[in-house]
Parts: structure tokens; C-alpha cells; sequence
């Protein structure tokens, strides 16, 4: 049990990345990775509210969804399930605890409807995810999230100072490098099946 | 047929609703009172979040000046006059301008005076060549010399000569772009009035100070003693001045035995 978790953690953080290998969340992504306190605070929101987003969606598509077999549903229900939750958090958040709203407040409606925070409610359900392995992918998927954002914040402080031709200035040469960090992550491919069989 | 489409819509419509009448209770149940004068001051200030008021940006500083009636209200600089009248308007007081100011670059570490350990060929930015081994000057604190500053500088204000760069304080609105821009923070904006500057940011010990830069503030405290208004402090073996203390009467520079103190 706890080794089948291990595995699933992993291969959302390494292998099926959801920015680097299924590219989902690709806006935050380009948008927030300029400075590496931004990126680290937009990956651990992101982690944050993946958990909270699976800890709502599967119970609805478990118990009030497929019994009455709406899957087809899934999309719509799921999108207005967190935009309501993130908005929800936001509000308990800037009551209670202030200076976590200060530091999440920018990135939170940020994420209202980011496709990668649906990506993972919706996988989750697809792969057949029982309530515990749902949540642990989640957090492996933010995670992976967190791991690719820091990265790439990393990269590209040095790409921003280099002067690329003309035509590539600006989000061009950031996606070619996008394209090449990805590509190194294809590096872990495999890696999880070695490690763990 | 229909009544699976009548299902559907009853669920959506009650996971809404459900959601709708949540958010309603939870705006109420969580509200946070705002004070009305903050929001009216943040709406006043230009929102650029810059902290040249010294806060943590504008709600910060819109917050202070709401709270506590100490807080001067002419501290921001993007918003200049305008954001200054509309302020005192909402605070009730009298508009007092700030005193003029302008930026200044804290190394007088030029090629005659800082010793080189590299000679950097590569992007000619401040920026990149800080990243190979913090630049090619000995000293890792001062002026990189490639012009991050001078590229920001929309008011031809800036300068670079014999490898540093110099602000024409005449020209300079203190618009804060190069403070941002300098990778060592070498950039303060001062009071334009005329005030003793350190024209050094090194923060070594005296000794390693003298090997890389004959210009080098070497915190011998020299200037802490002979300061006859005791606006000058030295901490981490760097002097700095509190210009709010300082009369400008040259004593200090006089004394430095570097020479990394001048007159403005």
C-alpha cells in the first residue's frame, strides 16, 4: 500500500510532471517564474489548493455524480466547485491568518481556474484513484508543480539578462527554454519503474 | 430522455447554489472591517508597490498613514504632487511638500582605484557579469560599470566614467528605475540639500578592504567620533550617514583617512 503511494507520488513529481510533461498550468508557469520568491510562493498555493480541490471534487463525483451517472458532468461541477473553494479559502484566510493572505493573496485567484489544479481533479478520477491515492497524486502533482517553477525561476533569471535577436526577445527565448527544461525531464522517464520493481 | 436533462440541471443548479448561498454567508461571517480613510488613501496612491515610502508597498503605506498620524504624507514618489494633495485632502492636513531629493551611487571604486581580478567579456550587463564570480572587480560590493542603470535611466541622468557610474543630480527625478535595476544596491535616493555620502558600500574588514580598493571604507570610525551632530554610524564595518542628522558641515570628510566620504 504504502509502496504503490511512493510510486504514485513520485511519477506525478518526476515523470508525468504536469507543467513539464503534460503541460497543463503553462500560464503561471511563464507568468510567475521571473523571481524565485514569486515562483515558490505560486508552487506551494498551487500545492495548497490542489489538496483542497481533490478533497472536494472526488466525494462529488464518487457520491453524487456517477451514482446518478453524470459523469459527463464532471467538468462544469468541478470547475465551479473550486473557483467557489479558492474563494471561500480566500476569505478565511484574510480574516484569520493576514500575513499567509499577504504572501498567497496575489496567486490565489490566480488559480481560481487554473487548468492544471482541474487537470489533476479530473486524472484523478480518470486513473481509477481511490480517496487516499487521489490525494497523495495531488500533492505529488503540486509538488511537481513547486519543482518546475523553482527551476525554471532559476533558468530564467539568467536567460532575462542575455541578449537574444530581436525577433526572440520576451516570451519567445522563454519558451525555447521551457521547451529545453522539458526536455531534460524526460531524463526521468523510466526512473520510477527502476527504483521501485 | 428528459428527464435525465432535467437531473442534470437540477444538479449543476443546486452544486451552484449551494455554492452561491456558501460564499454569501462566508463574505458576511469572514468579513474583515476595513477602515474607510485606508481605502480611500490606497485608491490616491498610483499602486506601483515600488516601497520608496519605505513600506511594504502601497497598502502598507496606506495603512500606516491611516493608523498613525506621525506618518508623514509626503513620502510617496510615483505619485508625486498629485498623490500628496489628495492625501492630506483625505487626512485633513496641511500639503507639505517633500523635501527635493535625488539618486546617488553609493562606490567611488573607479579603474585607478579598484583592483581587477577578471577581465569579464560577455553580456554587457551589470546583471550577468555579477553572476560570474560577483564581477570582475576585486571587490564584489561596488559599481560592475556596465550600465544596468544607465539603461533604465529615461532622464539621460546617468553616466558611466572610468568604470563607475555617476548620477547628474540636476537631471536625476528620483524616479527610483535604477535603485531597481542595480544588482548591488548601490543606489540610494537622497535628499538633494547638502549632505556628507559614503561613496562606498563594501561591507569586508578594514584589511581586505585595502587590498582590493584604495577608495574603500575601511570602518575605522573616524567619522562616528568626529561627527558633531552624530549622524554617522558604523555597522557592519561600512559607514552610513542619517541625513535627517546631518548639517553638512564637512568635518567628516576632512577626516576620512580613505577619502570615502565627500560633500554633496
Amino acid at each position: 500500500m504504502l509502496k504503490s503511494l511512493l510510486v504514485i507520488l513520485m511519477s506525478a513529481v518526476l515523470v508525468d510532471n504536469y507543467v513539464l510533461s503534460k503541460f497543463l498550468g503553462i500560464c503561471p508557469f511563464l507568468g510567475v517564474s521571473k523571481k524565485t520568491d514569486q515562483a515558490v510562493g505560486m508552487g506551494l498555493s498551487v500545492i495548497f489548493v490542489m489538496l483542497l480541490a481533490t478533497l472536494a471534487t472526488w466525494p462529488i463525483q464518487t457520491y453524487l455524480l456517477d451514482p446518478n451517472g453524470l459523469g459527463y458532468l464532471q467538468t462544469i461541477v468541478f470547475i465551479l466547485v473550486i473557483a467557489a473553494l479558492v474563494q471561500l479559502l480566500e476569505m478565511i484566510l484574510k480574516r484569520y491568518i493576514p500575513a499567509l493572505y499577504r504572501s498567497l493573496g496575489v496567486y490565489l485567484p490566480l488559480i481560481t481556474t487554473n487548468c492544471a489544479v482541474l487537470g489533476v481533479t479530473i486524472n484523478n478520477i480518470s486513473d481509477g484513484y481511490g480517496f487516499v491515492e487521489s490525494l497523495v497524486s495531488s500533492l505529488g502533482c503540486g509538488l511537481g508543480f513547486l519543482l518546475a517553477m523553482w527551476l525554471f525561476a532559476g533558468v530564467r533569471s539568467r536567460v532575462e539578462v542575455a541578449v537574444p535577436p530581436k525577433s526572440f526577445k520576451g516570451i519567445p527565448i522563454t519558451l525555447i527554454s521551457a521547451s529545453i527544461v522539458s526536455m531534460a525531464f524526460y531524463g526521468f522517464a523510466g526512473i520510477v519503474e527502476a527504483l521501485f520493481k | 430522455m428528459g428527464n435525465a436533462v432535467l437531473i442534470a440541471v437540477l444538479l449543476v443548479a443546486g452544486v451552484g447554489l449551494v455554492a452561491g448561498v456558501l460564499l454569501v454567508v462566508a463574505s458576511t461571517v469572514f468579513a474583515v472591517p476595513v477602515n474607510e480613510k485606508e481605502t480611500a488613501i490606497r485608491d490616491a496612491l498610483p499602486g506601483a508597490n515600488c516601497g520608496s515610502c519605505g513600506y511594504s508597498g502601497c497598502d502598507g503605506y496606506a495603512k500606516a498613514l491611516a493608523e498613525n498620524s506621525d506618518v508623514a504624507p509626503n513620502l510617496c514618489r510615483p505619485g508625486g504632487h498629485d498623490a500628496l494633495v489628495a492625501i492630506s485632502e483625505i487626512l485633513g492636513v496641511e500639503v507639505k511638500e517633500a523635501d527635493p531629493v535625488a539618486a546617488f551611487v553609493h562606490c567611488g571604486g573607479d579603474c585607478d582605484k579598484c583592483q581587477t581580478k577578471s577581465e569579464y567579456q560577455g553580456i554587457e550587463s551589470c546583471a550577468s557579469a555579477k553572476m560570474l564570480y560577483g564581477g570582475p572587480n576585486a571587490c564584489t560590493y561596488g559599481c560592475l560599470g556596465c550600465g544596468d542603470c544607465k539603461k533604465v535611466c529615461e532622464y539621460d541622468a546617468i553616466c558611466i566614467e572610468k568604470g563607475i557610474a555617476h548620477i547628474n543630480r540636476e537631471l536625476c527625478v528620483a524616479c527610483g528605475m535604477c535603485v531597481n535595476a542595480c544588482p548591488n544596491h548601490l543606489i540610494e535616493i537622497l535628499p538633494k540639500k547638502t549632505v556628507a555620502v559614503v561613496t562606498c558600500s563594501n561591507q569586508e574588514k578594514g584589511a581586505v578592504v585595502r587590498k582590493e580598493c584604495a577608495n574603500g571604507c575601511i570602518g575605522c570610525m573616524k567619522c562616528q567620533k568626529n561627527c558633531p551632530a552624530e549622524a554617522i554610524t558604523v555597522t557592519n564595518n561600512l559607514a552610513h550617514v542619517d541625513y535627517s542628522k546631518c548639517t553638512g558641515c564637512g568635518t567628516c570628510v576632512e577626516g576620512c583617512p580613505v577619502h570615502c566620504l565627500s560633500m554633496l
